[in-house]
């Protein structure tokens, strides 16, 4: 069972607005999907290295050239609020 | 059904060549089709047929899955929080399939960021099976799935993070293979797990899947860091038989918790696979059981990170009258995402938050490693592996949106492969019912190779399909 004040700091970890109805209903469903999750806690994977990546792939590298990037009004064009050739959002401090 | 359309994609492709047929009345006579989709297979329809063509797939359009970025094209992956984005580049995948001359025929319905097996989880109402319109047609790349299954598109692409092209494909009657991870570039392909992630086809037969993949690959993409040079082309399957292929059936994955029915097809398709000169015999992969729980919580947490973009600023949707910065963002994230999106980004923070994360995380990347050397010592002895892909034929609308764990057991023959990054594909191999009855529904059977050996996927796949005979056209006829 995960406690409800729990599920509170995880969502806001997640910057993830719950109401009360929903934190309850998420304590009951993430302890049904723990639940099911925990058989890998029997497993003995003592030295067994974690994977960080499933192909060999060492030093991904491109040159080092410039190139042009997506132009300011393209990059602006989805924004749901453009103030001065910027994003525009709620102050922080309000 | 008119006769442009009964034909397969290689089909058209040398129709088109030899000038027998007009790639703009092809993409025509699909475009109509899409336009008529009452399987809600579709979220966008092209208007127009592209003015050039040509290229070595001659025309013959893709439907593509919402999620790959197509510019100036709605590409919302499923979501609500992405309604209307229009994206301002093409996704590289989608620009080397165009400039290969697929031209864009339409976006494909699909689980909400890819998350769920049975596309009921799309923020744009749920996709019906072709073959019973009253069951889901898997996920999440279940519109492009049921769009070919349905004959209004000619082939697809589609995205396998944990199934989503293999268990649809294998519920509606298709083909669909999950290429090594790697082998295509996920540039533009909007994020769900980014270790697991891949893109890859989703046809009527395994000729159309090895020439539209054998587009899909090529050099490095230098926007893609985890993308790789293809080594050597994709070959058009010619094999007839399986003389001397090595076939390894892990007890794991081929017992508890499959249909009869499914069970049944898949032990027949053996049968045939020994007929066709096939070695088949049991193999051994311990850790298998293990994999949903350790895909369950890696992809989560993968997830947990790539929507933290999602925050109501640069696109997409943003929750009006928010008075500060960080109320803005948690009410746009709330009203947004739906509830299995909500649910995983919630599972992955958990799994990743101090405290948690060697138990959780750190647990299931050493499980991971495990579920590699399981197949790598199984390959020592094995030439393919094969499984069932979905231990279940379609299952109804509704009837496992209730219990997250139910939903997440359609992927446990599909997850092992993912976590491995090994190329698998699922081929139609017979027609069962569910256990609770209904109409003959198809059933499909997984072959996983080792890394970069699609070509022998393809080639096996081809002479098992040869000596099958599967017919899917029902389900382009409105199933019953």
């Amino acid at each position: 069972m995960i406690e409800r004040e729990e599920v509170r700091h995880v969502a806001r970890l997640a910057r993830l607005a719950l109401s009360d109805a929903e934190v309850d209903r998420m304590a009951i469903e993430l302890a049904g999907v723990l639940e099911h999750i925990a058989t890998i806690e029997q497993l003995d994977l003592e030295g067994v290295p974690p994977t960080s990546h499933v192909v060999s792939v060492e030093n991904a590298l491109r040159p080092d050239v410039p190139r042009p990037s997506l132009p300011r009004e393209r990059a602006l064009e989805s924004g749901p609020q453009v103030l001065d050739d910027g994003f525009a959002v709620p102050s922080p401090q309000a | 059904m008119s006769s442009l359309i009964a034909l397969s994609a290689a089909q058209a492709v040398a129709a088109v060549r030899s000038g027998e047929l007009d790639a703009a009345e092809l993409f025509e006579a699909y475009r109509a089709r899409a336009g008529a989709d009452e399987l809600n297979a579709y979220v966008w329809v092209a208007e127009r047929a592209p003015a050039t063509a040509g290229g070595p797939l001659a025309g013959v359009p893709l439907a593509v899955k919402d999620l790959f970025c197509t510019e100036g094209v709605p590409s919302q992956s499923g979501s609500r929080i992405l309604e209307g984005y229009r994206p301002p580049y093409d996704a590289t995948v989608v620009a080397r399939l165009a400039a290969a001359g697929a031209p864009l025929l339409g976006k494909t319905n699909q689980d909400e960021f890819a998350m769920g097996s049975s596309t009921e989880n799309s923020g744009f109402g749920p996709v019906r099976n072709p073959w019973d319109r009253t069951r889901v047609p898997g996920g999440s790349s279940g519109g492009s799935a049921a769009a070919v299954a349905a004959r209004s598109a000619p082939w697809a692409l589609g995205t396998d993070t944990g199934g989503s092209i293999r268990q649809p494909a294998a519920l509606c009657g298709i083909v669909g293979l999950k290429p090594t991870y790697g082998a295509v570039s996920r540039y533009g392909m909007i994020a769900f797990a980014s270790s697991l992630d891949q893109a890859g086809p989703l046809t009527r037969d395994v000729t159309d899947a090895a020439l539209l993949f054998g587009q899909m690959v090529g050099p490095r993409d230098p926007c893609d860091s985890t993308s790789l040079e293809y080594p050597g082309a994709i070959e058009r399957p010619t094999r007839e038989d399986l003389a001397g292929l090595r076939l390894g059936v892990p007890a794991e994955l081929t017992g508890e918790g499959i249909e009869p029915g499914v069970l049944e097809a898949f032990e027949a398709t053996l049968e045939l696979a020994r007929t066709l000169g096939a070695s088949v015999e049991p193999c051994a992969l311990p850790h298998a059981r293990h994999a949903l729980a350790a895909y369950y919580l890696i992809a989560p947490a993968e997830a947990s990170s790539n929507l933290a973009r999602f925050d109501g600023v640069r696109y997409g949707y943003r929750a009006s009258g928010a008075e500060d910065l960080l109320t803005m963002y948690t009410r746009t994230r709330h009203d947004g995402f739906g509830a299995e999106v909500k649910r995983r980004i919630m599972l992955g923070t958990y799994a990743l938050s101090s405290g948690y994360y060697d138990a959780y995380y750190g647990r299931a990347q050493r499980v991971r490693t495990k579920i590699a050397e399981d197949f790598a010592t199984a390959f020592e002895r094995f030439d393919l592996i094969v499984t069932p892909t979905a231990p279940s034929v379609a299952f109804p609308l509704g009837s496992k949106t209730a219990d997250p764990v139910a939903m997440y057991l359609n992927d446990f023959c599909t997850v092992p492969m993912s976590l491995a990054g090994i190329p698998a594909i699922s081929i139609p191999c017979a027609l069962a019912t569910a256990p609770e009855g209904g109409p003959p529904l198809p059933v499909g059977f997984q072959l996983a190779g080792p890394p970069f050996s699609e070509n022998l996927l393809l080639g096996a796949a081809f002479a098992l399909e040869r000596a099958l005979g599967f017919d899917g056209s029902r389900a382009a006829e409105g199933g019953s």
